[in-house]
């Protein structure tokens, strides 16, 4: 099987800050893959290079075999333009920590607006297939709240229904419970695995819940001070490696 | 005394009409440059904003008497431009000013909508008209409300300089009242300032009421 995302030696500076020093990954359709790692370890920066959020310093991208930020013009690799960024992202979904919804539109129009304007719906259409989303994540009867009037939870089960009801290929979803309280966390983390188990999208979860990284990544990748320094099975990264620094980092976390 | 200030406001009133007229016109003309300066400063092309950045820096940073004498005397005799009548050279003189100030105001509100929200509408895929049209502006338009308010007192206030090209606005006939009666001086121009007061409030309650919309919050 091709891989549908490959990053080849990607490396992202923020000024003088060098986070990213060569990444090399492939992600598989389908595949679910959990990022953990300290923080500032650059484990956002991998996925919002693939979300076209930052452009990277160094290196390629691909998307279902087209470089992401390049295209060839006349012999010579050139940036890409807006359109074949828009092409690519079309199959790419993000969730974000600080959910980051639309609070001037009622959560069923955060739904429906990109489905109107980007995939050209007509707006029945695009509220009911919002309502059915909005349903799955089990806000069935929050259709016409604002987001202000959501506790975190219900913020990010909103986030992941906008996102979700694009269809994409690949779903990102960056630290979504680290804003929540703790007990918001479960009622996330469950739609997270109804997705998993479900649905046949690719997954790349950065998180901090291990145990929910075991528990639903196909595979784990432990990403250190810009590289990756670890990369399998979520069993054999999680409970068997014998790496010094990735045994350092799951022990202050469980303590 | 009382009938005099009242007498005397009945003669103001002849120059209501241009006042509110020249006050409105402006105002919307203030809005329209403001958002296409503002806009425009935003732009991704170093001449377009530039363009824009002179024009808001120039007309901040001249007084409104000096650029509505230059539009009055100095640009139809340099350059043969007539603008018509007096009644819109004062109208473009306000504008052209105002709108400079306002344009801050419509680039910051811009600037001060959470990053995030542009970020997920990159997300979303939306193009970049989208995102300002149904993401950023709605949100920023709430944070401009309240300076909206504030500069169209000021707005107001300014209207009383076109008297001196020749405008019949509420300040003329104060000044065509003194020149008459000339011991009442200081009642005349009482009676101007409660003039534009009273036409004042109906703003200032907007301005109240902005800033209540404004507060209502935006951030998610």
């Amino acid at each position: 099987m091709e891989p549908i995302v490959q990053y080849k030696n990607i490396h992202k500076s923020f000024g003088d800050t060098h986070v990213l020093k060569g990444i090399d990954l492939d992600i598989y359709p389908g595949e679910k893959i959990a990022i953990i790692g300290p923080s500032g370890s650059g484990k956002t920066t991998i996925i919002r290079l693939l979300m076209t959020l930052e452009e990277p310093t160094d290196g390629d991208i691909y998307v279902a075999g087209k470089n992401l930020w390049k295209v060839e013009r006349k012999g010579k690799m050139v940036p890409a333009k807006e359109k074949q960024l828009a092409d690519v992202r079309k199959d790419i979904g993000m969730v974000f920590q600080h959910f980051n919804l639309f609070p001037h539109k009622t959560i069923l129009d955060n739904c429906a607006m990109p489905l109107i304007n980007v995939k050209k719906m007509k707006k029945g259409e695009a509220r009911e297939m919002s309502k059915q989303m909005l349903d799955r994540v089990g806000l069935g009867d929050k259709y016409d709240a604002y987001p202000a009037n959501l506790s975190g939870g219900q913020k990010q089960r909103v986030a992941m229904a906008r996102a979700l009801v694009m269809k994409p290929k690949i779903m990102l979803f960056d630290e979504v419970t680290s804003a929540l309280d703790p007990e918001l966390v479960g009622e996330v983390l469950e739609v997270i695995r109804d997705l998993a188990e479900n649905d046949e999208m690719a997954m790349v979860l950065v998180t901090h819940e291990m145990d929910f990284a075991l528990e639903i990544a196909d595979r784990v990748l432990f990403l250190d001070e810009g590289v990756i320094a670890e990369s399998g099975p979520a069993d054999e990264v999680i409970n068997k490696s014998d790496n010094p620094r990735l045994q350092g980092f799951l022990k202050r976390f469980r303590a | 005394m009382f009938e005099t200030g009242w007498n005397i406001l009945n003669f103001l009133t002849q120059g209501l009409g241009t006042t509110l007229s020249i006050f409105l016109t402006a105002t919307v003309f203030s809005f329209l440059m403001a958002f296409i300066a503002g806009l425009t400063r935003l732009s991704g092309n170093i001449l377009i904003r530039g363009a824009a950045a002179v024009y808001v820096e120039v007309f901040r940073g001249t007084s409104l008497i000096v650029q509505l004498f230059w539009l009055y005397y100095a640009v139809p005799m340099l350059f043969n431009i007539n603008l018509g009548s007096n009644w819109w050279v004062g109208v473009v003189a306000i504008a052209l000013n105002y709108g400079a100030y306002m344009s801050e105001v419509v680039r910051t509100s811009v600037i001060s909508v959470d990053k995030g929200q542009t970020e997920a509408s990159i997300a979303l895929n939306l193009s970049r008209f989208q995102r300002m049209r149904d993401v950023i502006l709605p949100q920023a338009l709430r944070l401009m409300l309240p300076e909206f308010g504030n500069y169209s007192i000021q707005i107001l206030k300014g209207t009383a300089l076109v008297s001196l090209i020749g405008l019949t606005d509420i300040l003329y006939f104060g000044d065509i009242y003194r020149s008459t009666n000339l011991s009442e001086g200081p009642l005349a121009y009482l009676m101007v300032l409660i003039m534009y007061f009273i036409i004042a409030l109906p703003l200032i309650w907007l301005s109240k009421k902005g800033e209540k919309i404004a507060r209502r919050g935006v951030a998610s």
